[in-house]
């Protein structure tokens, strides 16, 4: 005879484990035992509304689909809930059917968790028109909605809004990051235009930073954006630097700003995605102040004038820009989002003619007199002294 | 034989060659041997105090500064790279 649902249910609950709302707080909140992994099993709109902190939202219609996915470890304590303890016990069921050997369902479930004032969060709010903006991001599970959401909280500061802060600034627009900097003093020129995509013919003339914003404002009107028409120097960078920056992508084009750069970022405590360039080739890393080394440790002293024309003087491959920039901006969403290795302690070198790309180790020097056991320089120095003296 | 990975802005001194090889007990012979075949490219690379403080040389993935510097051994089969600071970026 067909089991009716009080049958099925009353099977389910003899045979799954359930926790206490009281016991569950008590273990989360237990620092010395691995956290178990919390799954709420709820629809959508439920979840949308609040969530128990550091829970991963698999809803019962997906859970057979997903569970591996996203539940890799079968081993794992795992505690499933949903709204009352009935979805989340038949999800617990499935999950032990499907392998996982330590699961727990609590009991009720949410919506006393909530009536006991027990912590919860609610997940980003996003408009319709940034849900669809962002959905491919969205989709991503190292991103998702709170990837997505640091995104639109970071503020990433360009330094040019040049060859290598032009492909950055667009695509750092395009991905949501709220808000981008922009330091540059120069105007919009048609030398500009083989390599510098953030401008256009029609903006010759006018202010890189204003023709920026009118770039980036067209591309996403989410991103608020910063201009500093000024040429960075001791005497501003602080105040431009103490912004609250997340990242500093440096792409500007000379030496002295460089290793200012360098300190003001160690002095500051913000890391810096390094990209440079010459004709075909460019280099990138990324300087996390104190974890890594920093620009001073890799070169302690800069070439001397004539052994170090700019692209100015010597010529640059117009899209080497645009993938030495994509490099730095792809390093700045990492950091934002805190996934995969960044460049800490290496240095990507690109040859576009041979189509190679190398990494090289790097490593902090003890004696760098910036970062190193006995720093030097604690406040800005002569730079264009120390770049012409060199 | 090693390979020499020679950047750009020496590529006049190897007749515009990206890669050329060379040979030595040590990095220090090994740059002797260079500069014997491309002269000029030593005093591009060392100063009176050692290697240039705006050019590093690897070999394979590390930077000799962390190795033995100058006096760093070669069997002969490794890729030594050459990279200078640049600064460009507009």
């Amino acid at each position: 005879m067909a089991k009716t649902y009080s049958d099925l249910f009353a099977d389910v609950r003899s045979s799954v484990r359930t926790i206490s709302l009281e016991d569950l707080k008590a273990r989360l909140d237990d620092t010395s035992r691995p956290r178990p992994v919390l799954v709420d099993v709820r629809e959508k709109d439920e979840f949308r509304a609040g969530y128990i902190p550091g829970a991963i939202h698999l809803p019962r219609g997906f859970l057979e689909m997903q569970a591996e996915q996203k539940l890799p470890d079968k081993g794992a304590e795992i505690v499933v809930y949903c709204a009352g303890g009935t979805r989340s016990a038949f999800a617990a069921k499935t999950l032990s059917d499907l392998g996982y050997e330590n699961v727990l369902s609590a009991n009720p479930g949410f919506v006393r968790w909530k009536d006991l004032r027990f912590p919860m969060e609610e997940p980003p709010k996003f408009t319709d028109a940034q849900l669809e903006r962002y959905s491919r991001h969205l989709l991503l599970p190292e991103v998702g909605e709170k990837g997505q959401a640091k995104l639109l909280g970071s503020k990433v500061l360009l330094l040019g809004a040049g060859g290598l802060g032009s492909p950055a600034a667009l695509y750092l627009a395009a991905a949501g990051v709220g808000t981008i900097g922009l330091v540059d003093a120069d105007v919009v020129d048609a030398s500009n235009l083989q390599r510098q995509i953030l401008h256009a013919t029609s903006r010759v003339g006018m202010p890189k930073v204003e023709s920026a914003e009118k770039a980036i404002k067209d591309l996403n009107p989410d991103v608020k954006v910063l201009s500093y028409r000024e040429r960075l120097l001791s005497d501003n960078v602080d105040r431009i630097f103490g912004e609250g920056w997340d990242v500093i992508v440096d792409g500007c084009d000379n030496f002295p700003t460089r290793y200012l750069v360098n300190d003001a970022s160690l002095f500051h405590k913000v890391p810096v995605v390094h990209g440079s360039i010459f004709r075909f080739e460019g280099q990138v890393t990324t300087f996390q102040p104190f974890e890594g080394p920093c620009y001073r440790c890799l070169y302690p002293e800069p070439p001397p004038a004539h052994l170090a024309p700019s692209c100015a003087e010597a010529g640059v491959l117009g899209i080497l820009c645009g993938i030495i920039g994509t490099l730095q901006a792809t390093e700045a969403i990492k950091l934002i989002l805190g996934q995969g290795d960044p460049l800490v302690g290496r240095l990507l070198t690109y040859d576009s003619l041979r189509m190679t790309f190398r990494t090289l180790k790097l490593r902090r020097d003890k004696t760098c007199p910036a970062c190193g056991e006995n720093p030097t320089i604690r406040e800005y120095i002569d730079y264009e002294g120390f770049c012409a003296g060199a | 034989m090693a390979t020499v990975r020679i950047p750009t802005p020496l590529r006049s001194l190897t007749g515009g060659e990206e890669s050329v090889q060379a040979s030595g007990a040590n990095v220090r012979a090994l740059i002797d041997d260079l500069e014997s075949n491309h002269p000029g490219i030593k005093d591009r690379l060392l100063d009176d105090k050692g290697v240039r403080r705006f050019v590093n040389i690897y070999v394979g993935e590390e930077d000799i500064r962390f190795l033995d510097g100058l006096d760093t051994p070669l069997q002969g089969n490794e890729e030594i790279s050459i990279v200078p600071a640049i600064a460009g970026g507009l």
